[in-house]
């Protein structure tokens, strides 16, 4: 599979995870395991630009496909996203581990819907959770993230 | 968490899955988007010896008009079905309701086969093609079969499919009534349904109010016979069996029904 723009050839375990798959196979330990249900959003990144998230997704349906983790949205030069400005612009996160699948699915929802309301990005935003309850600033980041364009 | 060890195989072609799950015998499953089953794996409530991953067979993932019915394919995500214009124009309540499971990153991989033959009864779609009178198509060793939606969900978790058969397509007639309607209960955004209703004209189903999902029979027959909208969803909990579980005892989901129901035919009339 292609991880962040790089090709990733692994063997592993039928069972593997994707997320397992980045965090122990390739060592991508950005993306979080949070519940691990499928409920918490800790873990989401894209997989050919969409939102999923990688504890209930076998390493093997992702085959072929493209990855994206957080730490493959900075630029070569390592600039960061648009998305991820924002969020440090409106400080969007408290003690941070909801935050990198916080930006993958707002990165997805910015993808599907450039121009959201507020209302659109709390419902795009319902499949993650933030133990902090600092939805009010990452709302307004993902908001400051569209208002500025160029968010994909 | 992890599954139990299984033994991954991914299919190219129908014909090959159907192939595979019989070398598999009684211990393969088929996984699609996974959204059901992984979940269970992991939790080891499923240990299935075998999965035939059917997720890349894209001849399943379609919305389309055929023969005067609409046809869609069993593993059209969810997403798909809440983004398909022909869906928005002719299935309304399906779109809609597709759009209000789980949440984004879920609707991106769970499939409507997959949610079907799951047949969690607290499940959305389950109840929105009971209530759209759809027919569902299985494909098995020896040819297909089409099952009606009303013959499909046979318990909890149960469905009327055969070890080794593959749900391909769901069959959805245009409904003779315009108007719709979908409530659910829910005390988080992403939680499965308390309760939950579908409505397509004077036709009502109903999720969790048992073992399966439920056409609210009673309800149809008081609007068949002239009852006011008010007065028939007041017979919305008549002859089921609703679970009791840490969100809601019998009496709370009985009162849902109702609730849920008479909010239902009213939406459901104000868009007809």
């Amino acid at each position: 599979m292609t991880v962040n723009g790089k090709t990733v050839d692994a063997e592993v375990p039928d069972r593997t995870l994707l997320v397992h798959l980045l965090r122990d196979v390739v060592g991508l330990t950005a993306t979080n395991v949070g519940c691990d249900t499928t409920s918490c959003g800790a873990c989401t990144v894209l997989l050919d630009g969409q939102s999923v998230k990688s504890c209930t997704v076998l390493a093997a349906q992702a085959d072929g496909h493209q990855v994206t983790t957080v730490e493959g949205l900075a630029n070569g030069d390592g600039e960061m996203h648009p998305v991820q400005r924002a969020f440090h612009a409106e400080h969007g996160l408290q003690c941070g581990f909801c935050t990198p699948g916080m930006v993958m699915a707002a990165v997805s929802l910015l993808a599907e819907n450039p121009r959201p309301t507020e209302e659109q990005v709390r419902t795009g935003l319902e499949g993650n959770l933030c133990r902090c309850t600092g939805y009010h600033n990452i709302v307004r980041a993902v908001l400051a993230a569209a208002e500025g364009g160029d968010s994909q | 968490m992890i599954p139990a060890p299984f033994t991954y195989q991914r299919a190219g072609s129908v014909d090959e899955a159907l192939s595979l799950a019989a070398q598999g015998g009684e211990d393969a499953k088929f996984l699609a988007g996974g959204h059901s089953l992984l979940p269970l794996m992991k939790l080891r409530l499923a240990v299935p010896e075998v999965l035939v991953d059917i997720g890349r067979l894209s001849e399943l993932s379609y919305v389309r008009e055929d023969n005067g019915h609409i046809a869609v394919g069993a593993l059209t995500t969810h997403h798909d079905l809440a983004n398909s214009s022909l869906l928005g124009g002719e299935l309304p309540l399906l779109a809609h309701a597709a759009g209000q499971v789980g949440d984004p990153q879920i609707r991106h991989r769970g499939t409507i086969g997959g949610s079907l033959v799951h047949s969690d009864p607290a499940g959305d779609l389950p109840a929105v093609i009971l209530v759209l009178d759809a027919t569902l198509v299985a494909r098995g060793p020896s040819g297909s079969r089409e099952i009606p939606a009303g013959e499909f969900f046979e318990g909890l978790f149960e469905t009327a499919l055969a070890p080794g058969e593959l749900l391909t397509e769901i069959r959805i007639p245009r409904p003779a009534q315009a108007g719709w309607s979908f409530q659910k209960f829910t005390k988080r955004a992403i939680d499965w349904a308390i309760v939950g209703a579908a409505v397509q004209g004077d036709q009502v189903a109903l999720v969790h109010m048992g073992s399966t999902p439920l056409r609210a029979s009673a309800v149809e027959q008081a609007l068949a016979g002239g009852a006011a909208p008010a007065e028939a969803a007041a017979r919305a909990a008549d002859g089921t069996s609703p679970p009791e579980d840490i969100n809601a005892d019998r009496e709370y989901r009985e009162h849902l029904a109702r609730v849920l129901v008479a909010r239902g035919l009213a939406e459901a009339r104000s868009r007809a």
